[in-house]
């Protein structure tokens, strides 16, 4: 099979030089090269994956985009941001493919994202959630979907700064992504409420906490509030060496991403109860888009969606948006569409900004609670991401690519 | 205060238990079979996935139901464990040193998508242990009552297993057998069975620590690979094939991990490694290890003569050469990527066999200098504005210092000793690398490292890469014909010998070491401008594994085997991580099938083959007599 | 004539054992001096401490003159002294042949060297040596899979590749046939008288101590109980007693 690939890749290939490029676009499909690491990131990535080939199906059973079917080649780039590189080059020079998408990780969307810019090719970022995507090393040709990490915190911060709570502890997984989480957490924070105190700082190692020991150098902090940046296993042993050790009595706890399915499912019936979290209460949410794309997903998979599926679906959703507005997949006019494109996602209209490529789709702010032994988020609401965003105008200095 | 100190040694006693389990089981199985086993940490995650599925079974309310799923899940994995020996492991005892790690390695692989699988994506929360559901007050904290009973837990399985070693027949044995591998033959012992229940029993261990884990922490696909190193650090800290210095280890290593996160909250992970470092360079065998009787070339085939290239061999790396330069004209565009790939992963190879083969200095962490290639290049593009080609020349510098420092400890031990410090160096590296995030930009790593314009097109970089790569290569090739590669393979055969006419050993292995590096340096350095940027995963220790499948998939006795094992391994990977999004398993499948059908590694088994005809036609077979202890 | 080698009152314990205890001698050059003793006498400590492997707790070693106590076996090497173990000890992976360039490599100070073909150096010397030991025809062979008497013959070559002035040889006939026996001490006489080089051995077989021997020490619990020539030490009634108590010789003397 790969060696015909490779043959028949390197006969397209040399076709490809010859033949004018409006011949090889009629009709053929439009493709799209999504990079993922879906071998180390399963509990996200799967659920990602259905959430896109679901939105696939509805396209292409619509007539596709410009009268063209959409096809996807899946990668796996095994949470390596070198690897995710080389797909990216393979992607685009032996597939043809016409633009870009996924990335989980963060140096995985960062690695597609400065490739992206280098060979002119769009990228659609989908999960990562580091700043630097549509800031620091923002480009033309990388538009991001999910909310920041910066956004997630202001978002928590909204609520933290309504808490009586002056002494806060942190914890975070010692990356990028939980020293930027605490540094936004910590800045915000003390700009919406000037007396708050920060009296320690936890940064376990990825994947490998010492539950136990990290919750009693919390405890001995003696903190008011906690606000938390650990998920998947790390967040499980968190919340079991917290609940049994009492740490979590008498204290509120703000929690990024705690409330999506990918991670509160696992809590079960340990879920503890009362935290603040951003997430996604996929069973309450009764808008039109949520409650047909989760019919449909239903109907589909026997499974109920994850946050995961919500990207994935939209993701792909917002690519096809794109590509009928620019009425063609020429990455330069695509790029120009998608500046300010609007589309519905399952949480409602969202539109991909044009000063910094970041969509303004939002989170669920709520507080978790236990249900029938599973872990559920109450009291919620939806936080569109368009109010936690920076102006224009402060996007400027943030973003030194324009 | 005095309370709190109280409380985290509580801890680090707690976390210390399950490390203290898989750490001996992969002490006693490297003590009697010289296995390094990497799957190690694979059936302490079967434990644990097995213990959940078990216990969610039998009712986990149950005491009964308990504890007897987590005992099963202990033999179940025990009778795995010999599976796997009997059927895949026993066939390869003889091949070279570290061989079998590769099987090993396999098998993690394979594992890694069999438990994806059976038990699908998503994090296990195990129930609490009955009876052990709750806290005790001491000294004004709460502490978790199933924390106590593993504190318990240490202590008396150090009792049992004291009992079994000093006691029992069987322990007498893997006690011998430990000590000097040969003797155990000389006993007239069915060393078959001996091997195969060892390796059960050290599997299932393992697996018990998995299983124990269960009301403590979420059962997670990530088990076996953050657990591995650990185990690996405890094993060598406390010196291999001593079980009570396995204990001491890893009570060291958890309240280093309890009181660490009080006073460098941010550098846990650099702490443990250079604890390990420490131990490593003051008591070179570890806490309670002693000095193995027996060179640590005690198995495994006569090395053979390194024989100069012959005239079709050389004709053959001309043909190779040939392809390589005229492919750019044939293939299609994006064949350049893979090919500059393929060569930058032969000189990182080539760098690696460098000291593994002809130096005899297995390297665990040879990504290390790889990694700080690329980072030399990209620190240089980015602190110092340097253009690609100073850039180029200044990144092999950076490896080459480390190389000079790292291998100054380095030489001081042999064999696994040797293996792990530079695991414990390499795991420094990466964690600076990923945790150190205003210099090294952390996991988001350092982006815009691309060539110079002139350099930037796919076909004139593949070029670029193919020389340099094939000139540092060549380099190395010469060295090792040459009085120095001599120097350092006699030093390898036979330190004795080579003290006794003149040879400074260690200082020559030095050298090496640094060549090594500066070689990964440029490999690394062409890396990091090949892919624009570079990130902590250039130096972590799966990288390193790379190197190692690589060296011994293509032979590590010959000169040639380390670039053939590059060009099939990574080719492998790179075809099957397109064709399914199970490449893992197939991955694995194969180097076990790879392993088991080419014992010496790929070229390794051909010249045994070719050398094996040639012989058979002049009369006289030769008798080979190798002498008892080299 | 001053000896070529002068060891006093050399001293060495493990632990409480004391594996070699207030030993003298000497050795001149184109001497052959044999050490023997029963198992575990001390004889490969004392050869350990006067290469340097091992350091002394007492006493001094003077090597052409010179002190060399302390020094490092690669040292000691350099000015002059060959040695093979008791167990052999040559580099496997190479052919006999390479055996010997690597030590003509080392003694022409050319380890160091990066580049050029080690196989093509000093080629002649090496053969040379080969042919002297007998190993001419075996030179393309492995020593790893050599049978272990032309293994010593081929650490006879090595040992006397840096053209030494003393030769130890830590029992280099042990595990040979006894004609084979003969024959290696007679060409080691023969390398030793023609070259002047002293050489310090030790034997069990007694056959080849009183056929190639000029004098004889005895070693019993790390003490010297005997020396003198052949005659004398046979007669010597405190040798009598610890071979006829131990039974190790198989000379049947
Ligand atoms: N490295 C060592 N550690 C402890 N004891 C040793 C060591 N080497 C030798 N010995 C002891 O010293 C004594 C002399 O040994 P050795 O010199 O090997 O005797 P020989 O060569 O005469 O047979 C023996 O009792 C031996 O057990
Ligand atoms: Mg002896």
């Amino acid at each position: 099979m790969d060696r015909r690939q490779f043959v028949s890749g390197a006969a397209l290939g040399a076709v490809a030089l010859a033949t004018p490029s409006l011949l090889r676009a009629q009709g053929a499909p439009i493709k799209i090269g999504e990079i993922n690491s879906y071998t180390s990131q399963p509990a996200f990535l799967k659920p990602y994956r259905q959430g896109w080939e679901l939105a696939l199906e509805q396209v292409n059973a619509g007539g596709g985009v410009l009268g063209r079917k959409v096809e996807t080649l899946f990668r796996d780039d095994a949470g390596k941001p070198e690897d995710s590189v080389r797909l990216a080059g393979e992607l685009i020079n032996a597939e043809k493919v016409d633009l870009l998408s996924g990335g989980f990780l963060s140096n995985v969307g960062l690695a597609i994202a400065d490739y992206a810019l280098q060979n002119k090719r769009l990228y659609v970022a989908s999960e990562p959630l580091s700043d630097a995507i549509v800031w620091a090393k923002g480009n033309r040709y990388t538009f991001r979907l999910r909310p920041s990490t910066y956004m997630q915190a202001a978002m928590l911060v909204e609520e933290a700064a309504k808490l009586p709570a002056k002494k806060w502890a942190t914890v975070a997984p010692n990356y990028e992504y939980g020293q930027s989480a605490v540094k936004w957490f910590k800045e915000l924070l003390k700009k919406a409420k000037p007396d708050v105190e920060f009296v320690a700082e936890q940064f376990p190692a990825l994947g490998r906490i010492d539950a136990g020991a990290t919750v009693q150098a919390l405890e001995a902090a003696k903190p008011d509030a906690i606000f938390n940046v650990t998920f998947a296993a790390d967040l499980s042993n968190f919340v079991r060496q917290g609940n049994t050790r009492g740490l979590f009595e008498g204290r509120t706890v703000v929690s990024m991403l705690t409330g999506e399915p990918e991670y509160l499912d696992p809590l079960g019936a340990e879920t503890p109860v009362g935290w603040i979290v951003t997430g996604y209460p996929h069973a309450d949410i009764q808008t039109p888009d949520h409650v047909k794309f989760r019919d449909a997903y239903k109907a589909k998979y026997n499974d109920y969606p994850r946050l995961g599926s919500v990207v994935g679906f939209d993701t792909m959703n917002a690519i096809a948006a794109g590509i009928a507005k620019a009425g063609t997949t020429d990455n330069e006019k695509l790029i120009d569409a998608l500046k300010g494109l609007k589309f519905t996602s399952a949480f409602g209209p969202v539109e991909f900004r044009a000063s910094d490529h970041q969509a303004t789709l939002g989170a669920y702010v709520g507080k978790t609670a236990v249900k029938d032994g599973k872990g559920v988020m109450v009291d919620w609401r939806y936080a569109d991401g368009a109010k936690y965003l920076p102006s224009d105008a402060e996007v400027k200095a943030l973003r030194p690519a324009g | 205060m005095i309370d709190l100190i109280f409380a985290q040694t509580l801890n680090g006693l707690a976390s210390a238990s399950s490390l203290f389990l898989v750490a001996c089981g992969l002490s006693i199985i490297f003590g009697v079979t010289r296995i390094v086993n990497f799957a190690h940490g694979s059936f302490y995650m079967l434990g644990a996935y097995l213990a959940f599925t078990l216990v969610s079974r039998f009712g986990p309310a149950d005491a009964l139901g308990f504890w007897g799923g987590v005992l099963l899940a202990a033999v179940i994995v025990a009778a795995l464990g010999a599976l796997v020996e009997i059927v895949i492991l026993r066939r390869i005892y003889q091949a070279p040193e570290l061989f079998q790690l590769l099987a090993t390695f396999g098998l993690v692989l394979m594992v890694q998508d069999i438990a994806l699988g059976i038990w699908g994506p998503e994090d296990k929360l195990g129930p609490r242990a009955p009876g052990f559901k709750s806290f005790v007050v001491l000294m004004g904290s709460r502490f978790p009552s199933y924390e106590l009973f593993l504190i318990v837990v240490g202590p008396i399985m150090l009792g049992l297993l004291w009992f079994l070693f000093q006691k029992t027949r069987w322990g007498t044995l893997v006690r011998a057998a430990t000590q000097d591998r040969e003797m155990v033959g000389a006993l007239g012992v069915n060393q078959r069975l001996l091997f195969t229940s060892v390796f059960a029993f050290g599997a299932g261990l393992a697996a018990l620590g998995g299983a124990l884990q269960l009301p403590r922490e979420a059962v997670n696909l990530h088990m076996d690979l953050s657990m591995i190193s650990e185990a690996f650090v405890v094993v060598v800290v406390g010196g291999l094939g001593s079980v009570t210095g396995a204990y001491l280890a890893a009570v060291l290593i958890g309240i280093i991990h309890a009181f660490g996160i009080l006073i460098f909250p941010k550098i846990t992970l650099v702490l443990v490694f250079l604890v390990m470092a420490v131990v490593l360079v003051i008591k070179p065998y570890g806490l309670m290890g002693k000095r193995p009787v027996g060179s640590a070339h005690a198995h495994g085939p006569v090395e053979p003569l390194l024989l100069p290239a012959s005239h079709n061999v050389k004709l053959i790396g001309l043909a190779a050469l040939a392809v390589l330069l005229l492919a750019p004209f044939v293939v299609a565009d994006h064949w350049l990527l893979t090919l500059t790939e393929l060569s930058i992963f032969a000189l990182f190879a080539a760098s690696l066999h460098f000291m593994m083969g002809p130096g005899g200095m297995a390297s665990f962490g040879h990504a290390a200098y790889f990694g700080l290639g690329a980072y030399g290049a990209a620190l240089a593009v980015k602190w110092l504005g340097m253009p690609m080609v100073p850039a180029l020349a200044f990144a092999p510098f950076l490896a080459g210092i480390a190389g000079v420092i790292f291998g100054w400890f380095c030489v001081r031990l042999s064999g696994v000793y040797l293996a792990m410090l530079t695991l414990a160096f390499a795991q420094i590296a990466w964690a600076t690398a990923f945790q150190w995030v205003d210099v090294t930009g952390g996991d988001n790593g350092i982006l815009g490292v691309w060539p110079a314009a002139w350099a930037a097109p796919k076909l004139v970089y593949y070029y670029l890469a193919l020389a340099v790569c094939v000139v540092a290569i060549l380099a190395l090739r010469i060295i090792v014909f040459a009085p120095f590669g001599y120097a350092l393979r006699a030093g390898r055969d036979s330190p004795l010998r080579s003290e006794a006419i003149g040879l400074p050993v260690m200082r020559i292995q030095w050298i090496a070491f640094i060549i090594a590096a500066v070689a990964a340096g440029i490999a690394g350095a062409l890396f990091a401008f090949f892919k624009g940027s570079v990130f902590p995963t250039y130096m972590a220790i799966p990288r390193s594994v790379d190197g190692l499948l690589m060296v011994l998939l293509g032979g590590v006795q010959t000169v040639s085997g380390p670039i053939v094992g590059a060009f099939a391994f990574m080719g492998l990977q790179e075809q099957l991580m397109k064709a399914t999004m199970y490449w893992r398993f197939v991955m694995g499948a194969s180097i076990v099938l790879l392993v088991i059908l080419f014992p010496r590694g790929l070229v390794g088994t051909a010249l045994a083959f070719a050398e094996r005809r040639r012989e058979a036609e002049p009369a006289a077979p030769v008798t080979a007599t190798p002498e008892p202890a080299r | 004539m001053s000896p070529v080698l002068e060891v006093r009152n050399l001293g060495k314990s493990f632990g409480g054992v004391r594996a070699v205890d207030d030993v003298s001698f000497s050795v001149e050059a184109g001497k052959l001096l044999a050490l023997i003793g029963p198992n575990g006498a001390g004889k490969t400590t004392c050869f350990n401490m006067l290469n340097g492997q091992l350091p002394s707790d007492r006493g001094e070693v003077i090597f052409d003159g010179r002190k060399i106590t302390g020094l490092k076996p690669r040292e000691v090497w350099r000015l002059g002294v060959g040695r093979t173990f008791q167990i052999t000890a040559t580099f496997a992976s190479m052919s006999v042949r390479e055996n010997v360039q690597m030590a003509l490599i080392s003694h022409a100070g050319e380890t160091w060297t990066l580049f050029g073909r080690a196989k093509d150096r000093h080629v002649a010397e090496a053969d040379a040596l080969l042919k002297q030991v007998g190993m001419l025809d075996q030179a393309e062979r492995a020593c790893g899979v050599l049978a272990y008497g032309d293994l010593k013959r081929v650490e006879l070559a090595v040992a006397i590749a840096n053209k030494p002035k003393l030769l130890l040889m830590d029992e280099p006939t042990a595990g040979m046939a006894p004609r084979e026996r003969i024959a290696l001490m007679a060409l080691t006489a023969e390398i030793a008288r023609e070259r002047g080089i002293a050489v310090l051995f030790t034997e069990h077989d007694m056959d080849v101590v009183f056929a190639h021997s000029d004098a004889i020490l005895v070693l019993d619990r790390g003490k010297l109980i005997a020396k003198g020539r052949a005659e004398e030490v046979r007669n010597d009634p405190a040798v009598r007693a610890v071979y006829l108590g131990s039974g190790a010789t198989s000379g049947g003397h």
